[in-house]
């Protein structure tokens, strides 16, 4: 193997080493994880559900929220949410037919909502304004239209 | 060596199916570009979720599929020989089959009845029909594969103890990587998808089919990239008047792919329930393993470049580089593919980074960054490729006036693949979602940043389609009006052809091994606790 080779090599394997290492601190060491809730539901039976059957924004404690939201085509339930800046706030969601996506767009709130899993993602709002949520898994020929709002007040 | 006539024929039927479906597709896409940034309104006939799975499934399952056998089928048959009848007759099986698969799909498509995108996610439930299609169209790969790969088996017999061609080898270890990644799609269509759309059962398991596609969907990326790197390392080098750089690397690279580019599918699952952390992490540092040879292969190709340059006289740090024949369409539409390739294997490496992928999970940041490696790097290598096959296989010749509408081609393709990709990272960055009809959500602030953006894509979209049809008109002028001759089919030797290859890197069996044991590592345990675990049933929706 040529010396330029070697050189090459080993910094690639040296950089790739880094990725690893780096993403496996902001994972395990600070949390940071993707969302992976393993929790399941029946989702014929979402309406039943001891949690989803009432679905809405809970305070569950100071300047903390729970959203507990069913998503369906084409809409998010509850919609038009409004909370108090500075508050830390969980989605506590699932699907009641096909799988659909939870976006807050401008924010790193992302996640699949599938049928028959509970997912949970978890955002502080400081910044007061009207933030876009969105669905961006392709669900039927209204998609589109899937999208509501969360104003920080 | 000539190609066999009649496996010329083969060949050639497969590249006509090709270069008609990217035309259309891209029409498609053209369509999907001008609908999104508003400029058009499509006729209530006609959904625009139809036309993104019309899209969707004819480049990314029937382009690359033809061009691919194509290709094969003529290096095969070069490097090591005509095919027997039995063997190319399995070939015309896989054709027909591949073609009974594409008017299937392309029909329930057309019918509206499988608006379901090419990932087809359940519990969106399409036709049976379609699913029939898609098995057809898999069944079909299975005869192509078995012709491709029982005549490198021949070919051995015939030559004991002699290495084998290095295009026959790299045909071979793609299809590997192809077969085994199948086993995913195929368990998802056959027991999951087709029993419960003909009703036979009530209910889908929604988290395994999507694992089970994931497992499929990822090297299926790299089935479409390993035939591009095949023109990379035996091709361009003797376009430009060099050598192959190492053997040996060059089917080490290919064989870490094959180990690598499987056990990884859950870093398209990052966002997803039903799957632990642990295992979705372990799965990324296996991704992170599959950069590797792409690195290796990098320096393999720059230090051709420089050694072919160098003895052409070019002089000093970069002079070698001014003596690459930029005026060659055979060597600048591939190099414009490893140029592209920078930049989208970096987003790639982006998306797989764990927690990273939360910013830009189904944003049109991915849409961008597929278009580039597979819509840019694989697609204008193959254009590079078809430039000198075509007329190689009808006995013409690639003339100066076709070369240069060629370059114009390629650079046409690039500058539009550069705007349209460049717009949907960003505005993908910016929270744009993928695989939407309209963005306007109502006027939304957030959602107006996105129009220009969506502008950029149109105009991208409209240089892409103008390349495409210069592409298809000197492919045609190539096949059939261009002068009879005898056009190269470029073959690079070795740079140090007594170096010998280790025997160890044709042990199938060995590699074969591997790759089991790295895919029960990563799959085995997630997948029963999906199994195990699994939450009742979804039963299928038609919201199209």
């Amino acid at each position: 193997m040529l010396k330029h080779e070697k050189i090459w090599l080993t910094v690639s394997s040296v950089m790739i080493i880094g990725f690893m290492i780096a993403t496996g601190i902001q994972t395990f060491a600070f949390g940071m994880g993707p969302p992976s809730e393993t929790e399941r539901v029946d989702p014929q039976k979402v309406d039943e559900h001891e949690v989803f059957s009432e679905p809405g924004v809970y305070e569950v404690g100071e300047n903390k929220y729970e959203v507990v939201m069913t998503l369906e085509i084409f809409s998010f339930n509850p919609g038009d949410i409004e909370i108090p800046a500075g508050s830390e706030v969980t989605f506590k969601m699932t699907s009641k037919d096909v799988t659909h996506g939870f976006q807050i767009a401008g924010t790193n709130v992302n996640a699949m909502v599938m049928p028959g899993y509970i997912q949970t993602i978890t955002q502080t709002f400081d910044e007061p304004g009207e933030y876009l949520i969105l669905c961006n898994e392709y669900c039927g020929s209204g998609h589109q239209l899937m999208a509501t709002t969360i104003t920080v007040v | 060596m000539k190609i066999n006539r009649l496996d010329a024929r083969l060949s050639l039927a497969h590249f006509y199916v090709a270069f008609g479906s990217i035309l259309f597709a891209g029409l498609l896409g053209l369509l999907q570009t001008l609908v999104r940034s508003e400029l058009i309104t499509l006729p209530s006939w006609i959904n625009y979720y139809q036309i993104l799975t019309g899209h969707g499934v004819v480049m990314a399952l029937v382009f690359t599929t033809y061009f691919i056998f194509g290709f094969f089928y003529a290096s095969v048959a070069k490097s090591t020989g005509e095919f027997t009848n039995k063997q190319r007759k399995a070939g015309w099986i896989g054709f027909w089959l591949l073609t009974g698969g594409l008017v299937l799909a392309a029909l329930m498509i057309a019918l509206n009845k499988a608006t379901v995108l090419y990932t087809f996610y359940a519990p969106l439930q399409a036709s049976p029909f379609f699913y029939i299609a898609l098995a057809l169209i898999i069944i079909g790969t299975y005869f192509g594969a078995f012709a491709v790969i029982s005549r490198y088996r021949l070919w051995k017999k015939e030559h004991p103890g002699e290495k084998t061609p290095l295009l026959a080898y790299m045909a071979v270890a793609t299809l590997v990587l192809w077969l085994i990644a199948t086993i995913g799609v195929v368990a998802a269509v056959l027991f999951q998808f087709l029993p419960w759309a003909f009703g036979w059962t009530d209910t889908i398991n929604v988290a395994l089919t999507r694992t089970l596609f994931w497992y499929f969907g990822h090297p299926l990326v790299y089935f479409w990239l390993l035939p591009a790197y095949m023109a990379w390392y035996v091709m361009v080098p003797k376009i430009i008047g060099g050598k192959v750089f190492s053997d040996q690397l060059a089917r080490f690279s290919f064989v870490l792919f094959i180990l690598f580019s499987i056990p990884v599918g859950f870093h398209h699952q990052l966002l997803e329930s039903g799957i632990g952390e642990g295992w979705k992490f372990f799965q990324v540092i296996l991704t992170f393993a599959v950069i590797l040879p792409s690195l290796m292969t990098a320096f393999a190709l720059f230090s051709t470049f420089e050694i072919a340059g160098r003895q052409k006289g070019g002089k000093g740090l970069f002079g070698w580089f001014k003596k690459l024949p930029w005026g060659d369409v055979r060597f600048l539409a591939p190099f414009m593919g490893m140029l592209i390739f920078i930049p989208a294997g970096a987003g790639g490496i982006i998306n797989a980074s764990h927690q990273l992928n939360q910013i830009v999970h189904n944003t049109i940041w991915v849409t961008g960054h597929f278009h580039i490696t597979v819509g840019g790097t694989v697609a204008v290598t193959f254009f590079g490729i078809s430039y000198w096959i075509i007329p190689h296989l009808k006995g013409r010749i690639l003339t100066k006036k076709m070369n240069k509408i060629g370059i114009y081609q390629t650079v046409l393709w690039a500058v539009g693949m550069g705007i349209m990709s460049s717009a949907m990272h960003i505005s993908g960055l910016l929270g744009n979602p993928r695989r939407t009809q309209m963005t306007s959500y109502n006027g939304h602030e957030v959602a107006s940043s996105w129009g220009a953006y969506e502008m950029a894509h149109a105009v991208g979209g409209t240089l892409l389609v103008i390349s495409l049809v210069l592409f298809v008109i000197v492919l045609i002028n190539l096949a059939f009006f261009a002068p009879k001759g005898n056009e190269e089919f470029p073959i690079a030797e070795e740079l140090n052809p007594t170096q010998q290859t280790p025997n160890w890197l044709e042990n199938w069996k060995l590699w074969i091994g591997i790759v089991f044991a790295l895919i029960f590592i990563a799959y085995t345990l997630p997948i029963i606790d999906i199994i195990n675990n699994s939450p009742p049933g979804s039963s299928g929706f038609k919201y199209w």
